[in-house]
């Protein structure tokens, strides 16, 4: 079962935990084959997207999984908010609880914002992104996908390729896999390779092929241009000579190999597009899991009775708590 | 109800589905989870004992449309819903261990109607224990259980529980 009010990150989560969201999730993957795409469970409930950083699948996908459960989806992209006028994100936080959402999904630049606003806002907080930190439930998307092709988790090695320092995909997956028991093997240039990422247990190459060799699912890295990574590379054009996953690098893989990305794609960068666009591509498939994935979690989090946890009612800075009976 | 009176009352179950459907044209079984699901796939079993002929089966869970989301602290493992076929126009039969409330049954009725436009919704349950709080009944009953409100009945089937058997504590 899972019963935790936020949804924070990987890290933390056991494997019963980890797995009852997988299931969960998988449940709910039927309602967006239907021809009426809509259930009525979180109806008169209203779910906020509060988006510090630019979005477009991951977003889309909570609004649609919102709106599947009969939500109301509110966008809010801080480019087009008060935060233009110098409001503190917590401020921004707490007036937008004070209008009494189901949950707040929050994407931030900042590592941690999210577990910040889990403390001081009486609200149920969903990570979307934070910083370099985790991406949590593009890591329950992945582990869906894989679980989809390949049954088992456990026993499957996976590489992850690229820009592993900036990647908050890589650090979710890495705990994902690692916790669902399967062998991780980091791949890219040294200077994009976190020495910490070591004591985790897993595998560090610096090579590609080698890297590739014998692996059942690769999941390609975007190169994280805007977080400077061209500080660490000589070039774009070198890192793509090496770290393109191109068909030929590809021929070290097991015969059955998952392609995975999860997006944007920089092509002919991290990902040739014969790769991307081709058999083993389970690129799309991810997306379309990415739905039924944050369906769950809003489903689990969303219908939550109201209740201030001690810690805030000690911090005393919630909002004044309502009565369980206000929302019958 | 032990083993044998469980299977002469979906016996039963199955040909009154027959006879009052005039046969298996335009017939479809659908089970609601947990305990209903496997009731639905004997009654098929027995129908085409009968018959010989499968009808088409799914499978409903009602969490995602129940009427107490949200307002007690556990919130129920949603299991999946199947439903391999198109509903418009069959004749439908919702399958339950116990009805009680009816809340469920309306619940599964909204799902169901997601799906389509069934020519008719039918209903059946192994045991009726009374106490309703919805206006509805059920087309076939495998036994009246007369119960207090404060009473558990369980339904338990060898498929989960390894058992066939009906008690009331």
């Amino acid at each position: 079962m899972f019963h935790r009010r936020h949804f924070l990150g990987i890290e933390g989560l056991t494997k019963d935990e980890l797995l009852f969201l997988l299931s969960t999730a998988e449940s709910f993957r039927e309602i967006s084959e239907r021809e009426v795409k809509k259930v009525p469970t979180l109806r008169g409930k209203t779910i906020i997207n509060l988006f510090y950083e630019p979005s477009t699948r991951t977003r889309t996908s909570f609004e649609i999984a919102a709106k599947r459960l009969s939500a109301d989806a509110i966008n809010i992209t801080a480019a087009a908010s008060s935060v233009a006028k110098g409001e503190t994100l917590l401020d921004t936080a707490r007036n937008l609880v004070a209008m009494r959402p189901a949950a707040l999904v929050v994407r931030h630049p900042c590592s941690g914002a999210p577990h910040l606003l889990a403390r001081l806002v009486d609200c149920p907080v969903i990570n979307a992104g934070d910083g370099m930190h985790e991406h949590p439930t593009q890591a329950l998307l992945d582990m869906m996908t894989i679980r989809a092709y390949k049954g088992e988790i456990a026993g499957l090695t996976v590489a992850i390729v690229g820009d592993l320092l900036h990647s908050r995909v890589a650090r979710s997956n890495v705990l994902a896999l690692t916790t669902l028991g399967a062998q991780v093997r980091l791949v890219g240039p040294p200077t994009l390779l976190p020495p910490e990422f070591r004591l985790w247990g897993v595998e560090v190459c610096t090579d590609l092929r080698r890297g590739l060799a014998g692996v059942d699912v690769v999941m390609a890295l975007r190169l994280q241009r805007e977080r400077q990574a061209r500080n660490f590379l000589p070039s774009i054009e070198e890192y793509a000579r090496h770290f393109c996953i191109t068909p030929d690098a590809l021929a070290a893989a097991k015969d059955d190999v998952l392609i995975m990305h999860p997006g944007p794609m920089n092509r002919g960068v991290e990902i040739d597009s014969q790769v991307a666009d081709g058999p083993y591509s389970v690129i799309l498939e991810q997306v379309t899991n990415g739905v039924a994935v944050r369906m769950a979690l809003l489903y689990l989090l969303a219908t939550q009775e109201r209740e201030a946890t001690e810690e805030q009612a000690e911090v005393g800075l919630h909002a004044p708590r309502r009565h369980a009976g206000a929302l019958a | 109800m032990d083993q044998v009176a469980i299977q002469r009352a979906l016996t039963r179950i199955a040909h009154e589905i027959l006879e009052k459907n005039r046969g298996t044209d335009q017939l479809a079984i659908v089970g609601i989870h947990t305990r209903g699901v496997y009731l639905a796939q004997r009654l098929v079993a027995a129908i085409e004992r009968v018959e010989g002929v499968s009808v088409p089966s799914g499978e409903i869970d009602i969490t995602l449309y129940r009427d107490d989301v949200g307002r007690s602290r556990a919130r129920p493992e949603v299991r999946g819903t199947t439903i391999p076929f198109c509903v418009d126009d069959l004749r439908i039969v919702l399958v339950d261990d116990v009805l009680y409330t009816g809340r469920t049954v309306r619940a599964a009725l909204d799902a169901l109607i997601d799906f389509g436009r069934p020519r008719a919704i039918q209903l059946a349950v192994l045991v009726d224990r009374g106490h309703r709080e919805l206006p509805i009944r059920a087309d076939y009953v495998g036994k009246n259980l007369p119960t207090a409100r404060d009473e558990h009945v369980y339904v338990r089937l060898s498929e989960r529980d390894g058992v066939d058997e009906v008690v009331i504590e």
